[in-house]
């Protein structure tokens, strides 16, 4: 299906996501589109997928002009969205899942949709177990299974938003292999992203946007300097490791077991020295996440030993772990790391509790200066959901304290474009001189090999490989990930 | 400015609104509505002993409201308000008998605010206790601690506290004179129950806007995990606002005993906790607007007693209008978000 999206505007009150966007997608062809957060990526890729009005502007679906209202109306004209979580029914199996919107009627028991759906897995080269539990699932493959629900919806336009977010490097291959094909059978394929190396390696064409406008278009051959300076108008500046001599031992994991997540942790054997930046790699759900809560108090050890600081922390609770200089930050911001409903001041009043009545005037003191400091855009006042994520990630960077001992962070710069990841590395690498030790966990391996000093490649609950970054290259660690030692 | 016009014109739709189902409800009773909301009007705020009366329901709908601010910051629905209100009768009855035979009734008096309050939060405290500890919902635990509430106080009514000769559920027998509370004879009201109802209502206020208690509950009433992550203990803030909570309604259970009925009677709740409930969700949870719903609700209570006599009508006529009144607000809340939605979408 061809798609003809003309002078499409977008405002939400004073602020203008899409100002005048026109472009074109060719059937059976990848699109890409390419741009910043808050670049007025999603903002038309929602219109598109009829999940919200715009202000102004024509879709035309083969040359004649549409108006759909809703994602139902848009997957009946044949547009699909796999939009960047997934939206999908946790505790219905993954068959219940892809039958949902297929069927009309009460009673639907003669039409196969376990044939159906095995076929177009199959065909894809999808391995889903259609008896599945889908909370059992990871990320990627709930990602399948979206993708294979709009195929059975029947769709021909499938625009998918961030879909490399959260997933392995498997499972990204196999995507983008689907992807491909579906484009050689006709098919239109949207791709948002604001990763580079996605959308060179699969798309035909790309649009890129900057401040709700097209700045610019190329087809294949992609030059990267190009499409840099498209994005970003100026070249940014890539990051370097800081080198520092590693110190004394700071944690140590004696043979630790716990359960928890899909694969638990099994016997766990680590010793983190100061100034240490390690990075966390492996696949979604292979222990990284639970060894993070392990090291920070929040999961205690079914079996062996935590030491922080020579002291034995067993049976010892989060609150005591803080006290003693561990910083954790989770992955989800407004889920576990903010408190929505609170202002930014709240926020910096609950960090420094003392005597009965909360000294307002000092937190919003507190709050004014961290918010010059870390430039997060805002005021003391604003609730912290109506901060937009790098935002969100700045302000939970401005509560750790001045000298932790150790830093537990979860995927730190998940959902954050290339601007904001790399200022929140400049910043937490000013830690790493005052002799903080960092463990972050991440899918990108590139930031991974860009950032730390040694990495820990977890593999089903087990740690498969612990080396130095000088020592190791992307292939090994990607096989790693992937239990190829 | 503008919050408060917004406000006030959702409180004159919510009326309207009520206004129209109550009339209709009235006409197809077969009772002239207007004459209803005069009958209504005239018998809550007709004369001083009718609203002195008026203000004798306010005091404990507005202690219970006090004490369910802090239990809704915090995010828990404190349903077991009315058990906890039964237990403070039954803490400060028992030790107001303590005072039958004393000579220092005024003693007595005075700790049966304590043993009320105190009746009260333990009562709460165990909901807590199984909602932070064993992992059942506070309704639940609330409601079953209700009925054990109810049990006790009737258990006691008709064994161990039954009058001399017969039990009767007309409750126990009366407390000497010294040992009620003082009131103002003309118009029976107590002025220790006024006292203490608007001392309730500035504490609260002050505690849920300045100190950390409050900051404290909001937070975790807003996101429990972030919290915990921020150093805060939420089954510790749990817990004190469910003592919060039932320490007011024990307070009030005991002003029902010592002010108004002096004596226990299986009815001592009069079932002002399940309305506090009601007046907490009215007044959008807060706790300056709280007291103003309890004063309508009182009067409506008080007014509908008219009914039966003057216009042969049911004097559950105020449940209705009060329970279209909450139904209203939260249709006309629904709809607003659903407004709001709407225009954030396009």
């Amino acid at each position: 299906m061809r798609i003809e999206l003309r002078n499409i505007h977008k405002y939400y009150g004073p602020v203008k996501a899409n100002a005048g966007i026109s472009l074109t997608i060719r059937s059976g062809t990848i699109h890409g589109i390419l741009g910043e957060n808050g670049a007025g990526k999603s903002t038309l890729m929602k219109i598109l997928a009829g999940f919200s009005r715009k202000t102004r502007g024509t879709v035309s679906l083969n040359g004649s002009p549409m108006t759909y209202k809703t994602p139902a109306q848009a997957s009946r004209l044949g547009i699909g969205m796999l939009y960047q979580e997934p939206l999908d029914f946790p505790v219905l199996s993954v068959l219940e899942n892809f039958m949902v919107g297929l069927t009309g009627n009460i009673s639907d028991r003669n039409t196969p949709h376990r044939q159906i759906f095995e076929q177009l897995a199959k065909d894809l080269g999808f391995n889903l177990p259609p008896n599945a539990i889908v909370k059992n699932l990871t990320i990627g493959e709930r990602q399948q299974l979206e993708i294979l629900r709009l195929l059975g919806l029947g769709i021909e336009v499938l625009i998918l938003d961030e879909p490399t977010t959260g997933i392995s490097s498997m499972q990204r291959e196999a995507l983008f292999k689907a992807l491909e094909q579906l484009a050689s059978e006709g098919k239109s394929i949207v791709l948002v992203s604001h990763k580079l190396e996605d959308i060179e390696a699969l798309c035909d064409s790309v649009t890129v946007l900057r401040l709700g406008r097209v700045s610019g278009e190329m087809s294949k051959p992609f030059d990267t300097n190009t499409l840099l300076e498209m994005i970003f108008g100026i070249l940014p500046v890539q990051p370097t490791c800081v080198e520092t001599q590693p110190g004394k031992t700071v944690l140590v994991m004696d043979c630790v077991t716990a359960t928890g997540g899909r694969a638990g942790l099994k016997k766990c054997d680590v010793t983190v020295r100061q100034g240490e930046i390690i990075g966390l790699a492996g696949l979604e759900g292979s222990g990284q996440g639970l060894f993070l809560r392990l090291a920070s108090g929040l999961v205690q050890p079914k079996q062996g030993a935590v030491f922080l600081q020579k002291s034995k922390m067993n049976g010892k609770d989060y609150h005591a772990f803080k006290h003693a200089g561990v910083t954790f930050l989770p992955t989800a911001r407004l889920e576990e790391g903010l408190i929505p409903g609170l202002n930014i001041a709240e926020h910096f009043a609950l960090q420094n509790r003392k005597g009965f009545y909360v000294n307002s005037p000092e937190a919003f003191k507190q709050a004014k200066k961290s918010i010059e400091k870390f430039r997060i855009k805002g005021q003391p006042v604003f609730p912290v959901e109506s901060l937009s994520g790098g935002n969100q990630q700045r302000l939970l960077l401005s509560f750790i304290p001045d000298d932790p001992v150790l830093l537990l962070l979860e995927k730190p710069t998940r959902g954050l474009d290339m601007e904001s990841a790399l200022w929140v590395w400049e910043h937490l690498q000013k830690f790493c001189a005052g002799k903080t030790s960092i463990l972050f966990s991440s899918s990108d391996l590139e930031e991974i090999l860009m950032m730390a000093h040694r990495v820990w490649v977890f593999f089903n609950g087990k740690i498969v490989k612990d080396t130095m970054i000088s020592d190791t290259d992307i292939h090994e660690l990607k096989s790693a990930i992937a239990g190829i030692i | 400015m503008q919050t408060f016009l917004r406000y006030s014109r959702k409180m004159i739709l919510t009326a309207v609104v009520v206004f129209c189902f109550t009339t209709l409800i009235l006409l197809i009773a077969g009772a002239p509505p207007f004459a209803a909301y005069y009958h209504i009007f005239k018998g809550s705020l007709g004369s001083w002993s009718k609203i002195a009366h008026v203000i004798t329901v306010w005091i404990p709908l507005t202690l219970c409201a006090s004490g369910l601010l802090y239990t809704f910051r915090i995010g828990l629905w404190n349903i077991g308000v009315e058990g906890q209100m039964i237990m403070g009768a039954i803490f400060s009855t028992a030790l107001l008998r303590f005072g039958i035979e004393s000579h220092q009734p005024a003693v007595f008096l005075g700790l049966s605010f304590f043993a009320g309050a105190m009746g009260g939060g333990i009562w709460a405290f165990f909901a807590g206790f199984l909602k932070t500890k064993g992992g059942v919902h506070e309704i639940f635990a609330g409601l079953g601690l209700n009925f054990v509430a109810q049990g006790i106080i009737l258990y006691l009514i008709f064994g161990p506290w039954k009058r001399p000769g017969v039990a009767s559920m007309s409750g126990t027998e009366v407390f000497p004179q010294t040992l009620w509370l003082p009131f103002l004879s003309t118009i029976r009201l107590s002025p220790v129950g006024l006292v203490l109802a608007l001392a309730a209502v500035m504490v609260t206020a002050w505690m849920l806007r300045y100190t950390w208690v409050g900051l404290g509950l909001k937070a975790i009433g807003k996101n429990q995990y972030a919290a915990f992550l921020f150093g805060l203990k939420p089954g510790r803030y749990m817990l004190l606002a469910m003592a919060f909570a039932g320490g007011f309604a024990g307070l009030a259970g005991c002003l029902q005993v010592a002010g108004i009925y002096h004596r226990l009677i299986p009815a001592i709740s009069s079932n002002y906790g399940y309305l506090s409930l009601l007046v907490v969700m009215l007044s959008n949870y807060n706790v300056w607007v709280a007291p103003g719903v309890a004063f309508f609700f009182a009067c409506l209570n008080i007014g509908s007693i008219q009914l039966p006599m003057m216009l042969r009508v049911d004097s559950s006529l105020s449940g209705v209008i009060q329970g279209a009144l909450v139904l209203a607000t939260l249709a006309i809340y629904a709809w607003q978000t659903r407004n709001k939605q709407k225009e954030r979408q396009n």
